[in-house]
């Protein structure tokens, strides 16, 4: 019989991702409710120091695959190091993370294992001893309420920012152990040659914690300072609808819509943005809304929390030094 | 250089979702097909490399009979072939059953790249690319917004954005390529290219023609089982904020922000 919680961690050059720490929280939940183990595994070179971390957040086991191959990151040597262990300890429940990294090993990972994975969920349940997952399908516009069948170990990846972290206690610590694997350099085909860190420095639209987005209403690229002048008093990253990306005024990784970024941030300001069903795809599921827009009628007022009727280019810079009084 | 591009159809974007009587499913009644926006940058990117290599593009669409409408459109943007899967025993099927009715497709065809979208915005699996990938066993390159094919056709250098940094990616070919937006800007189809489509081959294949069990396939198959479809959780029109000058909205926002919704 499969057996306990398996989450896979997430790093970057030996740093642990905070998707990482939603999945050991989100995990340890699971594992109550089956009354099981939660064993986190954890890849990467020269790593093992790292495993500490996880105890305090619930892990009973931390999994340490440690092999010069494992950084940076490929598809090839993950799911080959992960299919091993999993084929060899068989869990019963297996998460990963959502982020670009985490849908990309997940898809590759279920299908070594000839396993059903539900891809980008926002919430878990045990029901019956079995994993329930819950997903937004057609860009959010409905949930899927979801289970497997005849499908070992039960698979899932979890949107990040969504799940939330537990309270770390120092006092708790997990068991560490090295993983049994072997890996053959002729299966590793693809190669990671470069790494080009993204110039603006400002933390990735699915990672934000607060997004400034700017749409048409802008009038042009050259207007988005007073966006970035916003974001950068409060702490936000800037996105953007796909009518400001077409037009050349943002680059393509700043779309938040249904052919763009997916984002969870707990606060979200639309300037000069409609709200046109594609672009509240991606961003329905921020805790806070907030609208700023001239158009009194302008569908995003449906779903803002809180909407300012008003020409932008008053109303952000007016908000901008109003928000230096509380940050 | 022969490329595959596997093309989906799918709900356009503008579709407002509603879930049948059934809650198992959604009503299709009204529902306008188009082809996958991502598979629309994979049929480009194909038709490019085509243009600068040399070599075929051939279109593989598993669904039913409809989905030689966007076959024919891939056609008349400038790719060769088409290959429709269509049967009645893949009714209910899941991805994984569909990517496996794919691969059994593909399989036998000479191939260099293979282009999927990076996902469905139907289901937003995103599952089909790596599933496929597995059954060939061959490499996969996800969210791919640049590709360049090495001058003696064996490999191909990629450009994939993850969050905060773009990773420059090399791969053996065969390899299968995931299409994000970004990759390129899609053609639309010209009148002659439209016209050239209804010419050009479009074969329909069955699982038996595929060499497959109908057994294997359909709802009774499925590994993922869907419980229940909900419509979102109803987000309400919140607050229209007070303030006669925008100075003053902004300062009741602010404040709003701070002591009702505690995020500034
Ligand atoms: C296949 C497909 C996929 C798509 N995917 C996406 C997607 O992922 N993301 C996305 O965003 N869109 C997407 N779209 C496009 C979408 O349909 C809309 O066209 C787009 O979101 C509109 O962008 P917008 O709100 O910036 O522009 P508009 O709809 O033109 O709205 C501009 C708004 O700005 C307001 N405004 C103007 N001036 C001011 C001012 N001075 N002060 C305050 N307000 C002002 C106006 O009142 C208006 O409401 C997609 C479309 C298709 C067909
Ligand atoms: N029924 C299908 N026919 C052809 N290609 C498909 C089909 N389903 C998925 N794909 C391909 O896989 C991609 C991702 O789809 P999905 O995994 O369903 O989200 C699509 O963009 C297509 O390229």
């Amino acid at each position: 019989m499969a057996q306990g919680v398996w989450t896979i961690a997430e790093q970057r050059d030996g740093e642990i991702r905070k998707i990482s720490y939603e999945l050991v929280s989100e995990g340890r939940r699971l594992a109550d409710a089956l009354g099981q183990e939660l064993t986190v595994v954890l890849l990467g070179s020269n790593i093992k120091d790292k495993a500490a971390a996880f105890g305090p957040y619930g892990a009973n086991k931390v999994m340490v695959a440690d092999d010069s191959r494992l950084e940076p990151y490929t598809t090839d040597a993950y799911v080959s190091v992960i299919s091993q262990l999993v084929k060899a300890n068989e869990p019963a429940v297996l998460l990963l993370g959502a982020s670009v990294q985490g849908k990309d090993l997940a898809g590759r990972l279920a299908a070594r294992l000839d396993v059903a994975m539900a891809q980008d969920c926002t919430v878990f349940a045990i029901e019956g001893g079995t994993l329930v997952a819950t997903r937004p399908i057609y860009a959010g516009k409905a949930y899927a309420k979801v289970t497997f069948e005849n499908s070992w170990p039960q698979m899932a990846t979890a949107r990040p920012k969504v799940m939330s972290v537990n309270e770390p206690d120092p006092s708790k610590s997990a068991e560490v152990m090295d993983a049994a694997f072997t890996l053959d350099d002729a299966d590793l085909k693809t190669k990671v040659m470069d790494v080009v860190k993204d110039e603006s420095g400002k933390v990735d639209l699915t990672e934000a914690d607060k997004i400034v987005s700017g749409g048409r209403g802008m009038k042009g690229p050259e207007n988005y300072y007073i966006l970035e002048a916003l974001a950068d008093v409060i702490g936000a990253s800037v996105g953007a609808s796909r009518s400001a990306v077409d037009a050349g005024w943002r680059p393509h990784s700043d779309q938040v819509g249904q052919t763009g970024k997916v984002v969870s941030p707990n606060l979200y300001v639309a300037c000069g943005i409609s709200g046109a069903i594609q672009h509240l795809a991606g961003m329905s599921t921020s805790k806070v809304i907030v609208a700023i827009n001239k158009d009194a009628d302008a569908p995003i007022f449906q779903k803002a929390d809180y909407g300012v009727v008003g020409d932008l280019f008053d109303v952000v810079p007016a908000l901008t030094e109003e928000a230096k009084k509380y940050v | 250089m022969n490329i595959i591009v596997c093309l989906k159809q799918v709900p356009d974007t503008e579709t407002q979702i509603k879930i049948g009587s059934d809650r198992q499913s959604i009503v299709t009644d009204d529902i306008k097909w188009v082809m996958n926006p991502y598979d629309e940058y994979g049929v480009e990117e194909a038709l490019r490399l085509k243009e600068k290599h040399g070599g075929e593009v051939t279109v593989v669409g598993l669904g039913p009979k409809r989905v030689t409408e966007s076959i024919r459109t891939a056609l008349a943007m400038g790719a060769d072939k088409g290959i429709l899967i269509s049967d009645g025993a893949l009714d209910g099927s899941d991805s994984l059953a569909h990517a496996k009715a794919i691969a059994a497709a593909i399989k036998d065809l000479q191939y260099d790249l293979i282009f999927t979208g990076q996902r469905g915005v139907d289901d937003d699996l995103g599952i089909v690319g790596a599933t496929l990938a597995e059954a060939l066993n061959i490499p996969q390159l996800s969210l791919i917004v640049k590709v360049e094919v090495a001058e003696d056709g064996k490999s191909v250098k990629v450009q994939r954005p993850i969050e905060g940094e773009t990773l420059v990616i090399t791969s053996t070919l065969p390899a299968l390529i995931t299409a994000q937006k970004g990759l390129n800007e899609p053609r639309y189809a010209s009148l002659p290219g439209i016209m050239k489509a209804k010419k050009k081959p479009l074969a329909e294949k069955s699982l038996a023609d595929l060499g497959l069990n109908s057994a294997d396939f359909g709802a009774g198959a499925r590994k993922m089982k869907i419980l229940e479809l909900t419509p979102p959780p109803a987000r309400e029109a919140g607050k229209i904020v007070p303030g006669e000058t925008p100075q003053e909205k902004a300062a009741q926002l602010a404040k709003l922000l701070h002591d009702e919704a505690k995020v500034l």
